[in-house]
């Protein structure tokens, strides 16, 4: 009886300092919804939207897949006239880290590569100023582009773009 | 029975009937099961709670906590891929400064307020509940690893590469002879930087190196003031920049065009710098044009355009340099053998030894000193010849040439619970998608582990205690809100995004108002 009453102490004590730490599990609670809104970059983050796109009046749209880094595809209904990071966040599509800059040219985190006929379908050539930046991107092909740059157009209905692989090799600088 | 029907409220199933068969032989049992029963209590009510609906599969995930040493880049990036992947993991980032975001708040420099959109990110990130801010902690002085290691279930050092290079040359220590990372420091509000003695009272002056950083520093010697002003450069390094008479920078590397480390963003805008000529010798560029073709494509359009800067520069670069009224040169082939001073002991020049390649392979290309020498004349010396990092501990293994922590995938040889994301365990080069990268491979590789039950889960009363300790001197992430708008606030005032603190007690005394 001794050992149970014993058993009973350690109990009542464990379950004490429990409930005490109970507020911080609760706090530090596991939410959907957190991870959705908090942990992906967002551009509505104060204030700031560097990229952004005006509501149109008469949204006309074309159907746009995403190959993501796992290999799933992700189509949505793109809004001619968007350029492709908007496309991305406003339609949740999930590929971590995608856009740090904000659509400003200063990074390439939306690197995007495309087939080669939608490569030549696309409204404008990249610019100096892009390709200094996709210089700087993993997995470069020649039909890369930043997605922040490219706007899509009627043209691009059914366009497959691959999301390329952010893999952990390219420290060594630009050669 | 009483505790057993306030469990039953509190866990139902498979679980309660394991408790209380726990508890029951509990008594025949060592301490240390009574702290597994208490994790795994905790681990159910964590279940209970859930909102997510999916349970990380493993009992092993119960009373996860990993710190992170460093609120750069690597710290924050690390962290984001933790708690976007796992359901209940918890984060403390403890910070030796006031304030976050390390090299982004105090490397970036100000005329790229674009790069520094990142910190919407890492602010989102730092928001979450489950992610908690400690600045104004230092490891080894108010906590050490050892502390850290027996709270945490993983602990990811991310602290950068905290020292410069130096030349070890004669003249190196005299005034004006500066690393560029401390003048870095000084136009970023840096608190140890925030003093330096900074002379531009001279013409011209000598960066050492050919990485970012180097252009990063000319750049701001030359930047009309018209610019500068209007980003959150530190007022006392403006107000130095103003009075400057700087006119001429020059860039000096040991090797040839082929091997520089910059990246062609910061070339393109060197050249395109208001006001500013670039000189490029066209004896230095001669033959390599006949490589550039061979060159996989970012070296070759890097290698380009510091040909076509100096062979056929276009139309508006022309004119724009015609004009000019300062200018950079891009020096190949020099070493530095001395610091040459005048009669007062200031910095009069630098005696360089001109170097020619050996070797097959042009990235690899060594730089041999030959006997000819030549001598810029100059009253400033940036020297600006790479990072590298410190161990933090000495019993970590630590690659002394390389300055990084030895690590295998971001795991500490040797060292189970331990890992290195960032420059302190790959060096500092690369930009900020490296190091994101790197972060988020850092995070992926913890939770396999923590998957792969290699990581146990640790004790919540170290960390508690841990905390408790640290409670009175530590900034939290809200504290540092309000010295954040103490500066936007400030800087609004001045027409600048920001007005940095650089005094740590000024931050100290904001955040805790």
């Amino acid at each position: 009886m001794a050992s149970r009453k014993f058993a009973a102490f350690l109990f009542q004590k464990t379950f004490n300092s429990m409930k005490s730490t109970t507020v911080t599990s609760l706090n530090a609670l596991p939410c959907a919804t957190w991870c959705r809104l908090h942990v992906q970059p967002r551009s509505w983050v104060s204030g700031k939207k560097f990229s952004s796109s005006v509501p149109k009046p008469q949204k006309q749209t074309v159907k746009v897949t995403f190959i993501l880094r796992d290999g799933s595809r992700s189509e949505v209904d793109a809004t001619v006239g968007d350029n492709l990071l908007d496309i991305i966040l406003e339609h949740d599509v999930d590929i971590d880290g995608f856009g740090a800059c904000e659509g400003t040219l200063a990074c390439s985190t939306c690197h995007l590569i495309f087939k080669q006929e939608d490569y030549d379908k696309l409204p404008s050539k990249p610019t100096d100023e892009e390709l200094d930046m996709l210089d700087l991107a993993f997995g470069l092909e020649d039909t890369s582009r930043l997605g922040c740059q490219v706007i899509v157009t009627k043209d691009l209905d059914g366009m497959v773009v691959t999301v390329p692989q952010g893999v952990a090799d390219a420290r060594s600088g630009p050669l | 029975m009483n505790i057993i029907q306030q469990l039953r409220q509190t866990i139902q199933g498979p679980q309660l009937t394991w408790c209380i068969a726990r508890a029951v032989k509990l008594s025949t049992k060592s301490f240390k099961k009574e702290i597994d029963l208490f994790h795994s209590i905790r681990y159910n009510f964590g279940k209970s709670f859930s909102s997510s609906g999916t349970f990380y599969s493993t009992s092993s995930s119960a009373c996860q906590h990993v710190a992170i040493v460093g609120s750069g880049p690597a710290g924050y990036y690390t962290a984001q891929k933790l708690l976007k992947s796992h359901p209940d993991l918890v984060v403390d980032i403890y910070e030796k400064l006031p304030v976050p975001f390390g090299l982004v708040r105090f490397g970036v420099a100000p005329d790229h307020p674009e790069v520094k959109n990142v910190i919407n990110t890492f602010t989102n990130t730092a928001n979450s509940d489950r992610c908690n801010f400690f600045g104004n902690v230092e490891l080894g002085k108010d906590l050490s690893l050892k502390d850290l290691r027996d709270a945490y279930t993983a602990v990811v050092l991310c602290y950068g590469a905290a020292e410069d290079r130096v030349l070890g040359i004669p003249g190196e220590d005299l005034p004006n002879v500066l690393s560029a990372r401390s003048f870095v420091g000084w136009y970023n509000g840096l608190p140890q930087d925030a003093q330096l003695p900074v002379n531009l009272d001279c013409e011209s002056a000598v960066v050492l190196g050919h990485g970012n950083v180097a252009l990063d520093v000319a750049r701001i010697l030359l930047t009309p003031i018209s610019i500068l002003e209007k980003t959150d450069i530190s007022e006392h390094a403006l107000e130095a920049l103003r009075r400057s008479s700087v006119k001429r920078v020059h860039i000096v590397g040991r090797r040839g065009p082929l091997q520089v480390a910059f990246t062609i963003k910061e070339l393109r805008e060197m050249t395109q710098l208001p006001d500013t000529r670039t000189v490029i010798q066209q004896t230095d560029v001669d033959g390599i044009d006949k490589y550039i073709q061979d060159l996989p494509r970012p070296r070759k359009r890097l290698t380009d355009l510091i040909y076509k800067s100096s062979v056929s520069p276009g139309e508006k670069e022309v004119k724009t340099w015609k004009e000019a009224s300062r200018e950079w040169r891009l020096v190949f082939l020099r070493s530095p053998l001395q610091i040459l001073q005048d009669t007062n002991g200031q910095v009069k020049g630098i005696e360089l030894a001109v170097n020619r390649l050996e070797g097959d392979s042009l990235k690899n290309q060594r730089a041999v000193a030959t006997d000819e020498r030549e001598v810029i004349h100059c009253g400033l010396i940036l020297r600006s010849i790479g990072y590298r990092g410190l161990p933090l501990d000495d019993d970590l293994p630590f690659n002394n040439s390389r300055g990084v922590i030895e690590n295998k995938n971001s795991r500490i040889k040797n060292e189970k619970g331990l890992y290195c994301a960032g420059w302190i365990g790959h060096g500092p080069v690369g930009v900020i998608v490296d190091t994101m990268t790197d972060g988020f491979e850092t995070g992926k590789i913890i939770l396999a582990d923590i998957q792969s039950g290699v990581l146990e889960s640790n004790d919540e009363h170290k960390r508690q205690g841990l905390l408790k300790s640290l409670q009175a001197k530590a900034i939290t992430f809200s504290d540092w809100k309000k010295i954040d708008r103490a500066e936007t606030e400030a800087g609004a005032k001045v027409g600048k995004p920001r007005e940095k603190i650089s005094d740590i007690q000024q931050m100290i005394q904001i955040a805790k108002s």
